[in-house]
């Protein structure tokens, strides 16, 4: 087999110097940068025949798979005779028609200036969520436009996501100009076209090239079609554009805390990822949340110790102090912190199939930082077409919004264009654990900041022992007509007997009054059970033992309300009863009501029931009567540790 | 041009820096070379490390011995000093490795201060599976099955993998933190977005993760990181001398008595080394005379087929990679 041979020139790699000097030749590339790009652009444009060029001329390309590849180029070919770059890269199709998650796939190649990880993300319906992912790693942006067309409505989206995921380093590639005769006319319409697109969503500089991908024009070698253009090649640019890490770099130092290094009792190192600015020993540092100072003792490497640490580097800090310092903290320089707040504006990308519910708590993840965040109804969704702000009350897959959040306590963070590190979140459902939203902060809400607990002198433990008793909550959830509202009645009846101060919050009443502007959407449902949560912890901490009826069909939010509370005063108690029984019963009329379509969003007919995995009781309304029922309930109350 | 024994963290301008004022520094900051690509991608890995360590109830490390290993476990070992690792390294064997592998696992994990546990599928070893008579069962009882006993019998809920994006079409897509359910199988119908450097690590009780922290590294990368470092690898990886027969046009080498010759088979001894390692008998070799890792580099960029057409696996069913992988193998 012969050795494969890059079409228009000598490939990028010194093949020579290899060959004569391997020692000269490593010694040249470990001193080589890494840039991280992502390619924009849907098949049409040529972007898999632009990386399948890239990796072709960089000799990534094995004869073994040159070989495939140009039996494949025959079968399956759109170039005739000629080989095919797109289907290197493009064993996608058969993938995607088995369902395969392909968000991004990533390609490696290497000149003898860089190396280089492209982001080749599929242009399909899911390009937004693909893109976020692609973009959220890259430094440049590579925006593939076809000389025939111009700029379409999917550059504007590709240059518009790019942006807002703070890629500063854009390529405008007007690819297939050997179908438009290498006309410069039409190459400047294009460029004048896009700038002033790209100034009116704040791109304030980019690079545009002409190019043929497939013929290879001004790819890795100044093409003889376009002697009116100065610039330098594709590859030119890409080997020698500054990469953004000298300006994080500038910035104040900032380490998120990954892992307490303790190997024995006189070692205690600090672990992380320099997210921001540069270290060295003695420079005073600050430990946030809790605000105390330090200095930094040692900068702790396997190959010795460091004078100097700098952004993008692991490295594990020693302190001159011995203060509180763990996983989720923030070491930052002395004089310039970063912010600390509970409520924030940030733009969300919303990557699950199930759209996101205003007020369910779901885990947020930024930096090291866990903590329990809720979104409220977005603000505004963007168009990422038009770029038009439209109204919204949740956003679903693929969509991007405007909305404030609010986290269960206070994070160090940074708004997003200033720091990708501290200003970029993921958003995890609690119940399935998916990565269901990507999120960037823009600024954190002032009230979050001014609005303080305000301590009270009679508080939840004189409340409780005025009474007597211990608070709690017995939190009935079961389908409609499992008798909830019966049995809840029932226990409130033998406690009060028994000189129990309760209170019963009945699903039906609070949707009279506290509730009537809700209706039965599942945002809805989250919002009632919140509202009812928060009523209960009020009256728990009035020292009372409530008793809730309500269908509360979703499992996060009962996990919820069960966090609202102290440990060991939530109570769930499952009023279990088989759906075909519920429907038989219809008290109330209402499954037949569903079942004839006049009630929408009805639990167990078209809206779910998630049963509790493992309730503190268990009633099966099956096998007792709703009087045994409320003394088993009673029993295990007063019966509690 | 300077020898640079060791990957220097920081380049000779940085030095420079640090002995620069304050209001001096954000200027030469901005003139200070970038970190170099082996830097930032070993800075990557460590992060990803730990993490894991940082998130997940009881980690493991794969360690096949081979040259992603030793650049896995020389990572971990930078990650985590001056403590040890806090995670045993596991070897699947399957009693069929060359010599030489078994004799660096030793050493290594003696060098390296961690524990090593060795699982040998006790029904492999029973049925007498071998790579002679069972072909893809071999690797599929001793490997795959192996791989999830292991994890079962330890209850580990990590487990650290060197695999790399650029060795295979289907590692392209995969994700760093790879999930596996309760019975190791892999949906890549289901994988999670990763963003930044934020791992979304939350699973149910009984699933696991598998992590890949050399993802982003190509085979260059780890030959280059093998020679800045100076970490020690299997010898096969160099050129030697070695009895060697050629069979359906692998070239085998004979490392021990168990080598069932055919009939008029004689091991020649060829200068040969392996660019992949795995069970002997399933492990073609390549004729070479590189005997140092600038040779090997040397070759490997002047040479002209991939990495695993070495291993009898992949040619045994074609593009089964992926399925592979859904059943559990690593």
């Amino acid at each position: 087999m012969a050795r494969a041979v890059p079409a228009l020139d000598g490939g990028y790699r010194a093949q020579d110097l290899v060959a004569r000097d391997i020692d000269a030749y490593l010694a040249a590339h470990q001193h080589q940068s890494l840039l991280r790009f992502i390619t924009c652009g849907s098949v049409d444009d040529g972007k898999s025949t632009l990386i399948g060029r890239l990796l072709y001329d960089s000799k990534l390309i094995f004869t073994d798979q040159l070989a495939a590849l140009e039996a494949d180029s025959r079968r399956f070919g759109t170039q005739g005779q000629e080989i095919d770059f797109a289907l290197l890269v493009d064993g996608l199709a058969a993938e995607r028609e088995q369902g395969i998650t392909i968000d991004v796939a990533y390609r490696f190649f290497a000149t003898d200036q860089r190396k280089f990880i492209v982001a080749d993300t599929p242009g399909h319906e899911q390009y937004t969520r693909n893109m976020v992912t692609g973009a959220s790693t890259a430094d440049l942006a590579v925006i593939l436009i076809d000389a025939r067309k111009g700029v379409l409505t999917q550059t504007r989206r590709h240059s518009y996501l790019a942006h807002l995921l703070g890629i500063r380093k854009l390529v405008l590639a007007v690819n297939k100009m050997d179908l438009v005769s290498y006309d410069q006319a039409t190459f400047d319409a294009i460029v004048a076209d896009y700038r002033a697109f790209a100034i009116s969503i704040g791109i304030t500089d980019f690079t545009a090239l002409p190019i043929s991908a497939f013929k290879g024009d001004n790819v890795t070698a100044l093409s003889p079609h376009t002697p009116w253009y100065g610039g330098p090649t594709l590859i030119g640019h890409l080997e020698t554009v500054e990469i953004d890490q000298a300006a994080g770099r500038a910035g104040p130092f900032r380490m998120p805390v990954q892992w307490v290094n303790r190997p024995n009792l006189d070692f205690r190192g600090f672990s992380g990822l320099i997210a921001g600015g540069a270290i060295k020993p003695a420079d005073p540092v600050r430990i946030l949340p809790s605000g105390k100072i330090s200095q930094v003792a040692r900068i702790v490497t396997l190959d010795g110790d460091l004078d100097v640490a700098v952004a993008g580097q692991s490295v594990t800090l020693t302190l001159t102090d011995e203060i509180d310092c763990s996983r989720g903290d923030v070491i930052s320089v002395a004089n310039a912190r970063p912010q600390i707040a509970d409520q924030f504006e940030a733009t969300i990308v919303w990557m699950a199939d199930e759209p996101m519910l205003p007020g369910r708590p779901y885990w947020m993840k930024l930096g090291t930082q866990l903590v329990s965040a809720t979104v409220q109804a977005p603000k505004y969704q963007v168009n990422v077409n038009t770029l038009e702000h439209l109204a919204a009350k949740t956003l679903e897959l693929n969509a991007i919004g405007v909305a404030n959040l609010s986290t269960d306590r206070p994070i160090v963070f940074e708004p997003y264009q200033d720091s990708r590190d501290l200003g970029g979140f993921i958003l995890i459902d609690k119940v399935s654990n998916a990565t269901v939203a990507a999120g960037m902060i823009r600024f954190s809400l002032r009230r979050g900041q001014n609005l303080h607990w305000q301590p009270v002198d009679v508080g939840r433990e004189q409340q409780a022992q005025l009474k007597n008793q211990k608070p709690a909550v017995l939190w009935l959830t079961g389908l409609s007509g499992a008798g909830k509202s019966t049995i809840a009645n029932l226990v409130s009846k033998k406690l009060h007997r028994m000189n129990r101060h309760t209170f019963l919050l009945d699903g039906d009443n609070v949707r009279h009054g506290l509730n009537r502007d809700l209706g039965f959407t599942d945002a809805d449902r989250v919002e009632n059970i919140r509202r009812v949560g928060e009523v209960a912890r009020l009256m728990t901490d009035a020292g009372l033992i409530v008793i809730t009826a309500f269908i509360s069909p979703f499992a996060a939010e009962r996990r919820m309300v069960r966090e609202m509370m102290a440990p060991g005063e939530f109570i769930e108690v499952h009023v279990d009863i088989p759906l075909a029984e519920a429907e038989a019963r219809d008290v109330k009329g209402l499954y037949k009501k569903a079942r004839a379509g006049q009630l929408a969003n009805f639990t167990g007919i078209d809206s779910p029931y998630e049963a509790p995995a493992a309730p503190e009781i268990h009633i099966d309304t099956t096998k007792m009567t709703a009087e045994e029922a409320a003394d088993l309930i009673v029993e295990a109350l007063l019966g509690r540790a | 041009m300077a020898k640079s024994p060791h990957l220097v963290f920081m380049p000779d301008r940085l030095l420079e820096y640090s002995r620069l004022s304050r209001p001096d520094r954000s200027r030469a900051a901005k003139q200070v070379a970038p970190l170099t690509h082996l830097q930032r991608l070993e800075a990557e890995s460590i992060h990803i490390m730990r993490e894991v360590v940082a998130e997940t109830q009881r980690p493991v490390m794969l360690y096949s011995v081979g040259k992603d290993s030793a650049v896995m476990l020389h990572l971990a070992r930078k990650a985590f000093f001056p403590s040890v690792p806090p995670f045993p390294l596991l070897h699947v064997d399957t009693t069929w490795k060359f010599k030489a592998m078994y004799e660096l696992r030793d050493k290594m994990a003696k060098d390296s201060g961690m524990q090593l546990i060795v699982h040998q599928n006790p029904d492999a070893k029973a049925r007498g599976i071998n790579p002679f008579d069972h072909g893809s069962l071999h690797t599929d009882l001793w490997k795959t099955e192996g791989l999830k006993q292991a994890l079962d019998q330890y209850g580990f809920d990590a487990a650290f993998g060197g695999a790399r994006r650029d060795e295979e079409k289907s590692r392209a897509k995969e994700r760093i933190f790879s999930f596996r359910s309760a019975n190791h199988r892999w949906d890549p119908k289901n994988q999670r977005p990763e963003l930044w450097r934020l791992y979304n690590t939350k699973k149910a009780p009984a699933e696991s993760i598998r992590v890949f922290p050399l993802s982003n590294w190509t085979e260059l990368d780890v030959w280059q990181y093998i020679h800045l470092e100076k970490i020690p690898i299997v010898p096969l990886y160099f050129a030697a001398e070695r009895p060697t027969v050629v069979r359906d046009g692998l070239i085998l080498m004979v490392d021990d008595e168990r080598f069932r010759l055919k009939d008029g088979e004689t091991p020649v001894p060829r200068s040969i080394r392996f660019r992949t390692l795995g069970c002997y008998p399933l492990t073609g070799a390549v004729e070479s005379q590189a005997a140092s890792v600038p040779q090997v580099i040397q070759e490997m960029l002047l040479t002209t087929t991939s990495e695993r057409q070495g291993r009898a696996i992949d040619h045994d069913q074609t593009a089964s990679m992926e399925k592979k992988k859904q059943e559990g193998y690593f």
